[in-house]
């Protein structure tokens, strides 16, 4: 029930910083999670999403989950059509990643986790 | 998991909106009103005309089309004119252009979006897909796009809403099965939200649209089409469908110029123009002599056809120059000479088109007439003719619109310029080149149905030379001469004289002047012979007068002779019987004895 609280002020972060954790580099992920409502869908794209987080990028992520039915103003600003959206703002590339995100493969490739 | 965010101000529709749209949700069938389908103007020149009116109020519309046919154009001017024209506001989803190349590009046709967008009359969303940025991992849906297109109508209170190119998403998203059910639902999210909606698509091979996007939206397809035949475009565009109204179904020619699209009907839908039975002068007195005395009628359309040289040119510009006489105003479009060349010539038959050029009442628009389509002819006569409100447009010639297009849509094209200048009361002179080989009773543009008044100029060749003749082929609604004049360029312009008409057929030219000539010579000689006879009768008279006088002379002299005569005998016999008495009185005879004269004693 974290990530139901997160979306009852819009915007809620989450970071969590642990050092102890086995990496294959340094590099501070930020990511933003843009949902829509509280689908199924979105529901289940935000557990992935933090599992992922909690498992390979502790201590050095952070995650926004955005609704966009309570800012949609956002959504035009970060270019999302899709929902779910995943966008790694840092480090560069850009990357967008859409869907329930049940591709954990592609994910971990595209966060540059595993090689 | 409850949902938290019921209770926020402002989302409440939004929110509804996406809960009443499942993905499996099945598009109803539009209802349409026995009164009719409500139709958003769209402002479009000519296209309401076409539609009846305009597009589905309330409903979506396919826009669809090949690269470059107009399709982007004809969204945003459809919501710029609904912004300007009917203060609706509207929304335009970009998916190619940003929203400063689009400002950019429509800046030209004098769409000013910046401004619109600050008056909160138009909001412009790029939408940036890049296939290469994005991974799909798993179920997707389209939310944001409908959150960004909500929110966007919500924010300007829109009422209209153009997607260009929806289908770009395609390109974009690998998911088809999944992007198609989104734009079904779309599209039934975008009736229920009551805008009118234009969405463009581009033209697949064989399809309308690459990803049959005309199964979703069922009301109404726009087909946009931009050919090019004989090195010329020409823009066209067609109702492939129109659910509930009815439409035009041909292919209307339209062209984007600086003001915007404008859709030509092919025939005005209506024959309704006015009518007008004053009549106005040729130029030519003897020309208006042959049209039942009076010229042609005003707002009537003069087809004047020939073979070249035949000085189908300096007729025109008599009528141009009668016009201005009048203090009438005369646009002549000019193919074939510029208006320098123009004015030379026609100062060679005396006359003089300058002035009036410089009073404003003529004006010349000189194009060859491959620069443009026949839409863009059609296109800029429309704006001339509008900016300077003539009385008379002459067109010389129209044969070259066919350099310009295919014969059929020459013809269309000229029906549209007489029915359009027709409609404006705006009397009509064209000129037709005729080639030796075709039939003269024919003009090549196939426009004689059009045309009220024909006349024919033609070559008249015999003996050696040609002359020109001039008759007239028709003229509705008036008595007119049903005789061949031969026509005259003479210093003193276009002059008219009549054929010679003897037992010999038509003479003309110095045929005519030959036989004119040999008239002449034979009624000299026959006034001289009469004068002889006369001399000669008068002669005569006076010979028999001086013989009768010489007779009565004579005859004066015999009478006197014998009255001399008679007096003698009648003396002698007087004295006869008085010598007679004598003796008796004498001898004493018997005092009755009567006297007998004697008759011998007579001559």
């Amino acid at each position: 029930m974290k990530d139901h609280q997160e979306r009852k002020d819009g915007q809620a972060k989450t970071k969590v910083v642990d050092q102890t954790s086995v990496q294959h580099s340094n590099e501070h992920v930020i990511l933003r999670l843009y949902i829509a409502g509280l689908s199924p869908r979105s529901t289940l794209a935000v557990e992935r999403i933090r599992s992922i987080c909690s498992r390979y990028l502790v201590g050095r992520y952070e995650l926004t989950v955005i609704d966009l039915f309570l800012q949609p103003e956002l959504a035009r600003q970060a270019q999302i059509v899709v929902a779910p959206t995943l966008v790694k703002q840092a480090p560069l590339p850009k990357r967008l990643f859409v869907g329930d995100m049940a591709d954990e493969k592609k994910i971990l490739l595209g966060l540059n986790i595993v090689a | 998991m409850a949902p938290c965010h019921s209770g926020q101000d402002g989302r409440c529709d939004s929110q509804s909106i996406i809960k009443d749209h499942p993905i499996t949700k099945t598009a109803t069938k539009p209802k349409s009103t026995s009164e009719g389908l409500p139709k958003c103007t769209t402002g479009i020149q000519g296209l309401d005309e076409i539609t009846g009116g305009g597009l589905p109020q309330g409903r979506p519309t396919l826009v669809c089309g090949g690269t470059g046919c107009g399709k982007t154009l004809l969204g945003i001017e459809f919501l710029v004119r609904g912004a300007t024209l009917h203060n609706e506001p509207g929304v335009f989803l970009a998916f190619e252009e940003t929203a400063e190349e689009l400002a950019q590009n429509v800046r030209s046709l004098g769409f000013d979006l910046d401004d619109l967008i600050e008056k909160k009359m138009l909001s412009v969303d790029y939408i940036h897909i890049e296939r290469n940025e994005i991974e799909e991992t798993g179920e997707y849906d389209l939310e944001g796009l409908f959150i960004r297109l909500g929110y966007a109508i919500d924010s300007i209170g829109a009422k209209r809403v153009v997607l260009d190119t929806l289908e770009t998403l395609f390109s974009g998203l690998s998911n088809v099965a999944t992007l198609r059910a989104e734009l079904r639902r779309l599209f039934r999210w975008l009736k229920d939200k009551g805008v009118t909606a234009i969405i463009t698509a581009e033209r697949g091979n064989g399809t309308f649209t690459r990803h049959g996007l005309e199964e979703y939206v069922s009301d109404c397809v726009l087909l946009l089409d931009h050919r090019v035949e004989g090195q010329i475009s020409t823009r066209r565009l067609r109702i492939v469908k129109y659910r509930g109204s009815p439409h035009g179904t041909n292919e209307f020619p339209f062209l984007i110029d600086d003001g915007g699209i404008s859709v030509f009907p092919i025939t005005s839908l209506q024959l309704q123009h006015q009518v007008s039975s004053e009549r106005i002068s040729t130029g030519v007195p003897a020309l208006d002599a042959m049209l039942g005395g009076q010229g042609v009628y005003r707002g009537s359309s003069v087809l004047l056809s020939g073979t070249a040289g035949v000085g189908k040119t300096s007729l025109a510009c008599h009528a141009a120059d009668a016009c201005c006489r009048r203090g009438e105003r005369c646009l002549y479009i000019a193919f074939e000479e510029s208006e320098a060349q123009l004015f030379r010539n026609m100062r060679s038959i005396g006359m003089d088109l300058e002035p009036w050029m410089k009073k404003d009442l003529l004006r010349f628009h000189a194009a060859r007439p491959t620069m443009n389509g026949l839409e863009m002819h059609l296109a800029s006569i429309h704006k001339q003719v509008e900016a300077f409100q003539p009385h008379l447009v002459i067109v010389d010639p129209i044969t070259n619109f066919i350099s310009a297009g295919t014969g059929p849509e020459t013809c269309s094209m000229m029906m549209r310029l007489v029915d359009y200048l027709k409609s404006r009361q705006i009397t009509t002179l064209l000129t037709n080149l005729n080639h030796v080989s075709g039939t003269l009773e024919q003009t090549e543009l196939d426009i004689s149905s059009l045309i009220d008044t024909w006349l024919l100029l033609r070559d008249l060749e015999l003996n050696g030379e040609r002359n020109r003749g001039l008759y007239i082929l028709k003229s509705r609604g008036m008595a007119h001469s049903n005789q061949i004049r031969e026509f005259l360029l003479t210093d003193r312009g276009v002059q008219l004289t009549e054929v010679y008409l003897g037992p010999d057929g038509v003479l003309t030219g110095s045929a005519r002047l030959a036989q004119e000539a040999k008239e002449k010579a034979t009624a000299v000689q026959r006034s001289m012979e009469i004068g002889r006879k006369r001399g000669e009768l008068a002669r005569r008279q006076q010979a028999l007068e001086a013989q009768i006088a010489v007779l009565q002379l004579q005859f004066q002299t015999d009478k006197e002779e014998m009255e001399r005569d008679i007096t003698c005998e009648q003396d002698y016999l007087e004295k006869l019987a008085q010598g007679r008495h004598e003796m008796a009185l004498s001898r004493k005879a018997d005092s009755n004895g009567t006297l007998v004269l004697p008759k011998k004693g007579r001559k």
